[in-house]
């Protein structure tokens, strides 16, 4: 008995050691990129390459904000995901509430139309979505850029769930008996009782929206349009030398994100676990 | 008299109710119209037609597009690569997460910092992590190649030699999903109730048997799922190829040509929208295929309970 504990203690041991050698290769990239953004030039010339910089320096940041306009591009990224964050929450809402709890011709059709092309991934159809954005001069504009990103087909799913199980008819009854018309039962019925479902779809949107590329990249020539993402592309094969600036750039990319991800962690790996879905 | 206002206030509710239901869908489903459904059908329809976005000419070529594919080296050598980089960092990010849910499993106080941890990744944008990567990459300063000098293996070319460049795509797929894919299993095997193992321990089976007979056939849901989701994620890999990869992509020997990226190139490079659109169906209808693969097997195991 007392080897058999001995033995599961080291299977226990063998286990944490394995898991924390996972973590250290999970989190090098970014520490790497992290440690790189406040090394001097010529620390990060050196070979053999040395972890922590001898001498922190924030020069990089200075240098990177000087040769390209990241502010700029940051506060693009910031507007997008923004914009589209309010508008897919905005969006979810009404739609979910109404595929869960109304009956009207056509619903069916509409709803199994969001969950047919749902799946369809969006490098599939930009194309024609970027003919349709020139017909209509939205090319090189923030409209044409965030277009795509007001509505999220999974954001309906998710609030028609959470309407559909969680909140009672008789309660959207009671506020029509009292006189309450349909927009006051949304905005003071639905709204206050799905914080968490309209929280998680907003956590989502966000993620999503900083991120995006492929569609800017399309649309946006213009580098005063250029988000984030985008403006550390067009710096990188400008000036793919300059180790250090680049990756204070992405330093600055990447924050962002670090700090929504540890405020709200808990939340963020319960939602993506449950609902299934990734940013 | 008072039945017949009755009737007729019910009326007049149930189409102030259908009013208030079309005009709150207007602005969504006319948005949802304009930048999905109408494009995915355009996207089609465009795929038989040679148009070069400028030119007021756009004749109607029928097949030929897609014939033309077929015999495009272009194309065939990205069907290949996507596959390959889709199957590999599916597998690989499967048979690594699934025992390190496994680990995590067990009540720990460290599960939730491990999960922290390995979760990080998902979360970051794809453009500095590819950049952070392409540095770690680096033929002369990355630490990679300083590690393998270490245990005194030579250097190599992770990001200019094509055929190692995938690889080196992989590896950096696989650390981006695998906490994503870690987390789903730890869920999945969470909600197995405990007594199934629990009888089962009392019939004297041991760790390694528990695993094969219980969780994993009880996991296969999840594991379905996760897998068919994660290759139509991989197939749609664009954004790290362009920014690690394109450097050389001009090059002679091209890197590693994707499917989205060669879509991205015949449509926005050489403005071959019609043929560009043939290879987006053709990205279409594999997506389609998995997810039809996943319903297909999720039913059929639902069909036969044990």
């Amino acid at each position: 008995m007392a080897k058999q504990r001995t033995l599961a203690g080291i299977g226990i041991l063998a286990c944490h050691a394995i898991l924390m050698l996972g973590a250290l290769v999970m989190v090098m990239p970014m520490a790497w990129m992290f440690v790189t953004a406040f090394k001097s030039a010529a620390e990060i010339a050196i070979w053999p390459p040395v972890f922590f910089p001898r001498e922190w320096t924030v020069v990089n940041f200075f240098g990177a904000f000087e040769t390209a306009p990241f502010h700029r591009f940051f506060i693009n990224s910031a507007v997008i995901a923004l914009v589209s964050t309010a508008s897919v929450m905005l969006t979810s809402l009404i739609a979910g509430t109404v595929f869960a709890k109304y009956q009207f011709p056509g619903r069916g059709l509409l709803f199994g139309l969001v969950l047919a092309t749902a799946i369809v991934p969006f490098e599939a159809y930009m194309i024609p979505l970027y003919i349709q954005l020139v017909g209509i001069d939205w090319i090189n504009t923030y409209q044409g850029i965030i277009l795509p990103y007001l509505f999220m087909a999974f954001g309906i799913f998710l609030m028609r769930q959470h309407v559909c199980s969680s909140i009672p008819t008789e309660l959207m009854e009671a506020g029509r008996v009292d006189g309450a018309g349909e927009w006051w039962i949304l905005a003071r019925v639905i709204a206050p009782l799905s914080g968490n479902a309209l929280a998680a779809v907003g956590i989502f949107a966000f993620i999503q929206g900083w991120g995006i590329f492929i569609w800017p990249l399309l649309i946006a020539n213009d580098q005063l349009l250029f988000n984030m993402e985008l403006g550390l592309t067009a710096f990188q094969f400008a000036f793919s030398a300059d180790i250090g600036k680049l990756m204070a750039g992405s330093v600055v990319s990447v924050v962002p994100m670090l700090i929504v991800f540890l405020l709200l962690r808990r939340r963020i790996i319960e939602n993506m676990a449950l609902t299934g879905i990734k940013g | 008299m008072a039945g017949d206002t009755g009737t007729l206030r019910r009326f007049f509710r149930r189409r102030r109710i259908i009013l208030f239901c079309y005009v709150a869908l207007l602005p969504v489903v006319a948005l949802f119209f304009y930048v999905r459904i109408i494009p995915i059908g355009f996207s089609f329809l465009l795929s038989f037609y040679k148009w070069n976005l400028i030119s007021p000419r756009r004749p109607f070529v029928g097949w030929d597009n897609y014939l033309g594919l077929l015999e495009d080296e272009n194309f065939i050598l990205a069907l290949k690569n996507t596959s390959i980089y889709s199957f590999s960092t599916v597998a690989l990010s499967t048979c690594i997460a699934l025992p390190l849910a496994v680990f995590l499993s067990r009540k720990s106080r460290l599960s939730a910092f491990y999960q922290t941890i390995y979760f990080l990744p998902v979360i970051t944008p794809m453009v500095p992590v590819s950049i952070a990567w392409k540095w770690i990459y680096d033929y002369n300063y990355g630490i990679l190649n300083y590690g393998l000098s270490l245990v005194g293996l030579p250097s190599v070319a992770w990001l200019t030699e094509p055929s190692i460049a995938l690889w080196a795509l992989v590896i950096m797929g696989v650390w981006k999903v695998l906490g994503y894919n870690m987390v789903l299993f730890l869920v999945g095997i969470r909600n197995i109730p405990a007594e199934y193992l629990e009888a089962a321990s009392i019939d004297g089976a041991s760790d390694w048997q528990r695993f094969w007979r219980i969780t994993l056939p009880l996991l296969r849901p999840i594991l379905l799922y996760v897998i068919v989701t994660s290759t139509i994620n991989a197939f749609n890999v664009f954004t790290q190829v362009y920014v690690m990869t394109l450097g050389s992509q001009s090059a002679p020997g091209q890197a590693v040509r994707m499917l989205v990226f060669d879509i991205y190139t015949n449509g926005f490079q050489f403005f071959r929208m019609g043929y560009a659109s043939a290879e987006a169906v053709i990205l279409t209808l594999i997506v389609l295929g998995l997810t039809v693969i996943q319903f297909t097997l999720a039913r059929d195991k639902e069909a036969k309970p044990r």
